[in-house]
């Protein structure tokens, strides 16, 4: 015993063995990897019309065609004119667009379908988001629902999909999400 | 037994293979790289974001230039007037808007203008934005907003 101390007193320069040195770096790494989230930015994208001249006027839409969503300052919505709230946009707008000119009160066809979001200068920002994510939602679902007639699972996978093999998008083509978001009175 | 081990300790005479090095640290390197945000801008107003089901992603950074809306920070943790901040300045006049974006537009034409808008803000002020951006052309919008917590 008294040999064996004596024997690892004498080895003199002990070094640290460095063979597992990679293996810690790289699992520092992928812990850094995995934890660190670089910032996506997320949101409702959406395009603004384009700016029209003084004398052009903006395109006709019948009457039956449009959804008009009315939100007020207090946050209070109106569809076509009658009181409603958030959760009841989502159904309103599928039944609208995918209408086919069966209920007269509603589009004629998934081509013409718009829907029309008009809001006052005093309206929260965050109803505004809740009411046109609601219409966005319609849209998903209502591509969703396309989406698995054509046997995909979802949307997304068909995106996906089309992407891949740089097909046009039929879904979309089909089913345009036309929102028009109108300039609120002044007041 | 005992020869085996006696045999290893004499042998081994270790140093740190400097071999896997520059690997090492080039790894290093380029994560930081690819991590850090350069310039972070200080954002002057308050942008708390609503929250939103019906997301998208936006993956191509650099077509992105943010616009951030809200009530301005003031000391002792008091707002103030909702007002408009494109990169590091404040913006006093709405009117400036439509240059600004225009020559943004110039270098990016694919540009993506997201709004990082106060929840608390009114509508007003947002269609002002919107119909400055309309002037300058940036049409592609998106409004930042958070996923819902369920």
């Amino acid at each position: 015993m008294a040999g064996l101390l004596k024997k690892k007193k004498e080895r003199e320069g002990g070094e640290i063995p460095t063979a597992s040195m990679a293996d810690i770096a790289f699992l520092l790494l992928i812990f850094f990897l995995v934890t660190t989230t670089i910032n996506v930015d997320t949101g409702i994208g959406m395009t603004l019309p384009p700016k029209l001249d003084e004398n052009q006027e903006p395109p006709p839409v019948r009457e039956r065609n449009m959804l008009k969503i009315l939100v007020n300052a207090e946050g209070r919505v109106l569809i076509e004119d009658k009181p409603s709230g958030i959760p009841r946009v989502r159904q309103e707008v599928k039944k609208h667009t995918l209408n086919e000119g069966e209920d007269p009160n509603y589009a004629e066809s998934m081509a013409k379908a718009v829907v029309s979001l008009k809001t006052d200068r005093q309206t929260p920002y965050d109803i505004y988001i809740g009411v046109l994510d609601e219409i966005w939602m319609a849209y998903f679902e209502m591509w969703d629902a396309e989406a698995r007639t054509m046997g995909f699972p979802d949307y997304t996978t068909y995106r996906d999909y089309i992407d891949e093999n740089d097909e046009a998008n039929l879904i979309r083509n089909k089913i345009k999400a036309q929102i028009s978001i109108a300039e609120p009175d002044a007041g | 037994m005992s020869t085996h081990f006696k045999k290893k300790s004499a042998k081994s005479s270790p140093s740190i293979p400097m071999a896997s090095m520059p690997d090492i640290i080039f790894m290093l390197i380029i994560f930081f790289m690819v991590t850090t945000v350069l310039r972070e801008t200080e954002i002057q107003v308050r942008t708390m974001l609503p929250r939103a089901e019906a997301l998208t992603k936006i993956d191509q950074k650099r077509l992105v230039s943010y616009m951030y809306l809200g009530p301005l920070k003031l000391a002792n943790n008091e707002l103030g007037d909702t007002s408009v901040q494109i990169d590091d300045a404040l913006i006093e006049d709405l009117s400036s808007i439509r240059n600004i974006m225009y020559r943004k537009l110039l270098d990016q034409p694919r540009l993506i203008v997201s709004l990082r808008v106060d929840q608390s803000s009114e509508m007003g002020i947002v269609t002002d934005v919107q119909q400055e951006l309309r002037e300058a052309g940036t049409l592609r919008i998106n409004y930042s907003s958070k996923p819902e917590v369920i």
